[in-house]
């Protein structure tokens, strides 16, 4: 992630406070649609398609990345066809698409932000330091985490031939000596930062100013956000060549 | 530089883990810490740095450690931990580095003034900006070592710093060792490792300081190595 966030196209030098409002207010746009505008909702996938072809990431990085969240996204409106009957599967795939739309936008941001920019920009907005932190150590545990449930299914395989995966009765004593060590190992993370003087506020790269770039971003994008949301384009080009 | 003055510490109640340890260390010296699994090598040095309590005295320059001097002995004594992997916790070699001097108040500039100056001294200009995660255990515990100079410490403590590594990368941090300038305390198991890089070591047994002398004295002594579980340095054993 950290080194996606390293790139440099033009969605990447844009401004992380300008990023993060406008996919906030991209979501809240997305989700807003009415359950059963399937064609309004449509056209919003522009959004997120023009940014990754722009930050030059692949759409499928995104779906393999997330691979794990999809499928409960898509579970949220599997039970409307059956209350709703027809209507209802109008509605299941609007709600499934808000979900997968809302999940591209905060990728691409997630991706093209460093995860300094990220917190400086929300200590901009004068979000708690102790709430930044907070989300700027989850971030960096969590590849704790991953290594250690790594080495620890490696070294499981190995003793377990022949067994696919780990077996469910494994599953508790596995989880808990992974809760043990990671606590273990986020304690000598924790340690290290301390004896480094960590004093619980992270020193975030200083950030750019904003420019004509980044303002000019923020309008056009909320403007066509605006505009999708008030006229149907998509019946509307329809119309056109009917 | 550092002295500990009948200092006790124990994890749970009824366990001791040091006790009464006593000594003093000069400025400039090099000391190892000997002694097998479980002596207590790792847990002193994370008392006097002050990640446990302790009971008694320990002063580092002419400051007595306690909570409100916590501070001034971090940034006097830097800690290479044994696992380089615990070290670092940013993306980068380089914003690895940058942590320690923005912590203490340095500006942008100084403190990468000072990034660049310890690159040049370790020779590993080239791991500047790699990734953390994907460098080797011999890269890693160069970069370890950098992060900690940045921070210009007046002593270094080292856990284990040869253990994982491959004999070329074992010499490569042997030669890094004896190039620093500072005050060092190496704890290991390592003997030759010690031989090499100490003039005078410590031997401890179950939280216990057994001896402390020069490393001549002490390393070729093989009756009290033994006794202690642990045997001569390879190359003394002829
Ligand atoms: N977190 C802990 N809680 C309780 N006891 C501990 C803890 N860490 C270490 N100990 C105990 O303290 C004693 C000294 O451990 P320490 O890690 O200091 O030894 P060491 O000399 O560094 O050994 P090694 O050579 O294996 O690194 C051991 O008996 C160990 O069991
Ligand atoms: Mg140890």
């Amino acid at each position: 992630m950290d080194e996606l966030a390293a790139g440099t196209s033009p969605v990447h030098k844009l401004h992380p406070l300008v990023k993060f409002l406008v996919t906030i207010a991209y979501i809240y746009c997305v989700v807003s649609f009415s359950k059963y505008d399937l064609t309004g909702l449509f056209i919003m996938l522009l959004f997120p398609v023009i940014m990754f072809s722009t930050a030059g990431i692949p759409i499928s990085t995104c779906f393999w990345k997330l691979r794990l969240v999809l499928p409960l996204v898509l579970m949220v409106g599997i039970f409307n066809p059956i209350f709703e009957g027809k209507a209802g599967l109008i509605s299941m795939v609007t709600l499934m698409m808000k979900g997968v739309f809302a999940l591209m936008a905060s990728f691409i941001m997630v991706a093209t932000t460093p995860i300094d920019g990220l917190c400086a920009a929300l200590r901009k907005m004068h979000i708690p330091s102790v709430l930044v932190t907070l989300l700027l150590l989850t971030y960096r545990y969590i590849s704790v985490l991953v290594k250690e449930v790594a080495i620890m299914t490696d070294a499981y395989k190995l003793r377990a031939p022949g067994q696919n995966g780990i077996a469910p009765k494994a599953w508790g004593s596995f989880l808990g000596q992974l809760l043990l060590r990671s606590m273990d190992r986020a304690n000598e993370l924790y340690s290290s930062m301390q004896l480094r003087a960590f004093k619980g506020e992270f020193f975030y790269a200083a950030q750019r100013k904003l420019n004509v770039r980044d303002a000019l971003f923020f309008f056009v994008c909320i403007a066509a956000f605006v505009l999708a949301r008030l006229i149907n384009i998509t019946e509307l080009i329809g119309g056109v060549f009917a | 530089m550092i002295e500990f003055k009948n200092v006790n510490f124990e994890y749970e109640k009824g366990t001791p883990v040091l006790t009464d340890i006593s000594f003093k260390i000069e400025d400039g010296e090099s000391v190892g810490l000997i002694g097998c699994n479980g002596a207590g090598k790792s847990t002193l040095m994370k008392v006097l740095l002050g990640l446990l309590p302790h009971e008694g005295e320990i002063t580092v320059g002419d400051v007595k450690l306690a909570k409100d001097t916590l501070d001034e002995v971090r940034k006097t004594i830097g800690f290479i931990l044994q696992d380089s992997d615990n070290q670092m916790f940013m993306p980068t070699v380089f914003e690895d580095m940058m942590f320690g001097p923005l912590n203490y108040g340095h500006t942008k500039e100084e403190a990468e003034a000072r990034v660049d100056k310890v690159l040049e001294e370790l020779g590993i200009g080239y791991l500047k900006n790699k990734y953390n995660h994907k460098i080797s255990g011999g890269e890693k515990k160069m970069a370890a070592i950098a992060t900690i100079l940045t921070m210009h410490p007046r002593a270094i403590l080292m856990d284990e710093p040869t253990s994982a590594l491959d004999p070329e990368n074992r010499r490569k941090i042997i030669n890094t060792i004896n190039g620093l300038k500072t005050t060092k305390l190496i704890a290991s198991h390592d003997l030759d490792m010690i031989l090499d890089t100490c003039e005078r070591v410590i031997l401890m047994h179950d939280g216990k300081i057994i001896k402390d002398g020069t490393a001549d004295e002490i390393l070729k002594d093989k009756a009290l190595l033994e006794a202690n579980h642990m045997e001569l340095p390879l190359k003394l054993q002829g």
